[in-house]
């Protein structure tokens, strides 16, 4: 795992420092608010719909155990005894008050965390492969590129003012689970006729009010190159990118303006220019001592076998269901990827206690190196648990009811904090999420339903992810009212969709029914093995429409 | 910032930030902040609203509050009611953790 060298520990170490006089300042009202609002955005520091909100960075969703032991120990001292994990794999503190945070952000620094990159027109926290390091058919571990990325990103003089906020993910598998393409850039590594590791370039994906899925503009940057072509767009994008309206300032907007020819062609004649001065080019070394930090853990040699997990299979039905949802295969021989679900039946999606993260963070310090991930999904991933102690996870994970056997099945929901919490929601996710839960609690009728995701966001912005879900659905405000968009056939992985909205909206006593009625309406047309998003491929809205809107 | 009043509300009270926590708080009529919309001092009017919003000046000056603003409510039973959804969550805490917020701490919160 990445360890902080001096510089940055003193950097670190300055912003918090430089912070913490900036609120003494705003308290005794040197600052104002409009002076300050900057700054505390610049820190992770929000004001929401009952207090302020602090949003703490976790670097392509990695952290240590120890790090996890002191976010539970500042949900204890400083919240409400709980956080909540994020899409963008970071955690969010829902009622810090302002004169402690810069205790806080000491407390975060002792363990080489901050707020920095968490908000305001910045390159972002990169996001990543939650089995990054771990997953088989992985042909490089994608946080070394998210941390050259964070190097290179983080106090960049040209980037601290972009035209908008800048968001990056990379994955290390041909199967997408960082969701690439709905990013304003998108890395996927891959791999060169003659054996080379280099980087396809997605540029203009996003979210929000205007959905894009992001368009290929390079499909190989070798490795020594890869930050001069991406400083090369940052340019274009810097350049170019809206200043004047807040709703076309993002680089899809660009992108789609201007056309990905047009793009592509800008962004060729800045990476030559950039490549001349060969500034950005990336020494060996340097890429060395960065992959140095992801050296893989030591693992021991095992047969791929486990006799002890094959009969706790047999023995314990509910350990089987939970292997069989929320255990991945990993790698290396005898060991697998476990999935902790945050979403337990009736639960708040991405919520975790200060008694729960304690727990987790022994657990993986006993079973998995140390080292735990944060998942887009909202989940924890324990990257290498050898299979043999697979049980042992189990029940510890269940003691503290964190076994909910649900990955990737229909209650494993992203929803967004929504008018719970947030300031500029339209309307509920939360409750939408856990009644969808109860009414498909019955495990048996999930694993018969298979893969199926639904995604909830308060509003427009979508920070539930609604227009990628297999199942979307967006809260909208009439006149007072909470009414909900549904969307089908959305999609986050490597064949990214942006659902279609299947008609008019429901109220939320109609909601929950509606999600059935799609259910059903499925499972009547479904062939053999194929998973929601594959019928809704082959037959489209109608078949749904109908059942939705002809019965009612 | 987004409009969380309506044009024709016959009632309308004031709320902001504590800038200290950033818990909820409203005027109420002797120009204090309270957690409770109970002790809210309450607009009738176009006139009168306009004229409390004024008096949040003072108190945005002093930094003691951030982000006032005006919204509507209704009169039922001796109490004060939020109109809105967002408003109501507001004076109560999420609706998902009834354990938490002004609805665990203090008396007169509506759902
Ligand atoms: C509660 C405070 C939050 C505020 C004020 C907020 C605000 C926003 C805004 C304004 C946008 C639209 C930006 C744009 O299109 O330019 C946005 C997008 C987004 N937010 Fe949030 N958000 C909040 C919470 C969250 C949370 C909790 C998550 C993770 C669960 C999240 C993840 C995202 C994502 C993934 C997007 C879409 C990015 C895109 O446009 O491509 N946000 N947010
Ligand atoms: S989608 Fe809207 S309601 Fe949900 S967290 Fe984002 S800004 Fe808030």
């Amino acid at each position: 795992m990445y360890r902080y060298d001096e510089f940055d520990q003193q950097l670190v170490n300055e912003r918090v420092a430089q912070f913490s006089g900036q609120v003494a300042r705003r308290l005794t009202g040197e600052l104002t608010e409009d002076e300050f609002k900057p700054l505390r955005l610049m820190n992770g520091v929000y004001l929401q719909l009952h207090a302020y909100m602090l949003r703490i960075a976790i670097p392509y969703g990695t952290l240590s155990s120890k790090q996890l032991r002191m976010l539970a120990h500042i949900g204890r001292k400083y919240d409400r005894g709980y956080g909540h994990f994020t899409t963008r794999q970071n955690l969010q503190f829902n009622w810090p008050a302002l004169k402690d945070v810069p205790d806080i952000l000491k407390d975060l620094a002792s363990v080489e965390m901050h707020c920095i990159q968490t908000s305001g027109n910045c390159i972002r926290n990169v996001t990543s492969d939650q089995y990054a390091g771990a997953a088989k058919n992985e042909l490089e571990d994608p946080r070394i590129v998210s941390e050259i990325i964070r190097q290179w990103s983080t106090f960049h003089p040209e980037f601290s003012y972009l035209p908008r906020k800048f968001k990056i993910a990379v994955s290390g598998t041909p199967d997408d689970r960082a969701a690439i393409r709905v990013h304003d850039i998108g890395i996927q590594i891959v791999q060169n006729g003659q054996g080379e590791i280099g980087y396809e370039i997605y540029v203009g994906g996003g979210l929000g009010r205007t959905p894009m899925i992001g368009k290929k503009i390079s499909g190989f940057v070798p490795k020594a190159d890869l930050l001069a072509y991406l400083e090369a767009i940052m340019r274009v994008y810097n350049m170019y990118g809206r200043r004047d309206n807040i709703y076309k300032a993002r680089i899809k907007i660009l992108v789609h303006e201007i056309g990905v020819e047009e793009m592509q062609r800008q962004v060729e004649a800045e990476f030559a220019e950039i490549r001349k001065s060969g500034t950005l080019h990336l020494p060996e070394e340097e890429i060395a001592r960065i992959e140095a930090y992801f050296q893989p853990p030591a693992y021991e040699d095992l047969p791929d076998e486990s006799t002890e997990l094959n009969k706790a299979v047999v023995a314990d039905p509910a350990f089987a269901n939970w292997v069989k949802s929320n255990v991945a295969q990993h790698k290396v021989p005898g060991y697998a990827i476990v999935n902790i679900s945050l979403k337990p039946i009736g639960g708040v999606p991405g919520d975790c206690t200060s008694d729960q993260m304690d727990a987790i963070a022994d657990i993986a310090e006993k079973f998995s190196f140390d080292e735990l991930r944060v998942t887009h999904e909202q989940n924890l991933t324990l990257a290498h648990v050898r299979k043999k102690d697979l049980y042992a996870v189990y029940e510890a994970l269940k003691a503290h009811d964190l076994a909910t056997a649900n990955i990737g099945l229909i209650t494993d929901q992203i929803a967004c904090p929504g008018l719970d919490y947030c300031a500029l929601a339209n309307a509920r996710s939360i409750p939408l999420a856990q009644q969808i839960s109860e009414r498909f609690a019955d495990i048996e009728r999930q694993h018969e339903i298979g893969e199926l995701k639904i995604n909830t966001s308060g509003c427009i912005n979508a920070c539930g992810h609604h227009h990628v879900g297999h199942i979307g659905i967006l809260g909208v405000d009439k006149k007072g009212v909470e009414y909900y968009q549904v969307t089908l056939g959305g999609a986050a992985d490597e064949k990214t969709a942006i659902g279609d909205i299947v008609g008019r909206a429901f109220t939320e006593d109609e909601i929950v029914d509606a999600i059935e009625t799609i259910v059903t309406t499925y499972i009547g047309i479904r062939k053999d093995g194929e998973r929601f998003i594959d019928t809704y491929r082959r037959v489209g809205v109608d078949p749904f429409k109908e059942s939705l809107y002809e019965t009612h | 910032m987004a409009q969380h009043t309506r044009k024709g509300a016959q009632f309308q009270a004031l709320t902001a930030n504590r800038l200290s926590d950033g818990i909820v708080v409203y005027l109420t009529r002797e120009d204090r902040w309270s957690e409770s919309l109970q002790d809210a001092d309450v607009a009738e009017g176009k006139e009168a609203g306009e004229a409390l919003l004024a008096r949040a000046a003072p108190s945005v000056e002093a930094n003691e509050v951030v982000e006032p603003y005006l919204f509507e409510v209704s009169l039922e039973d001796e109490s004060v009611r939020a109109v809105s959804v967002r408003e109501t969550i507001r004076q109560a805490g999420p609706t998902v953790r009834r354990d938490l917020g002004k609805q665990a701490e203090l008396a007169g919160v509506h759902r």
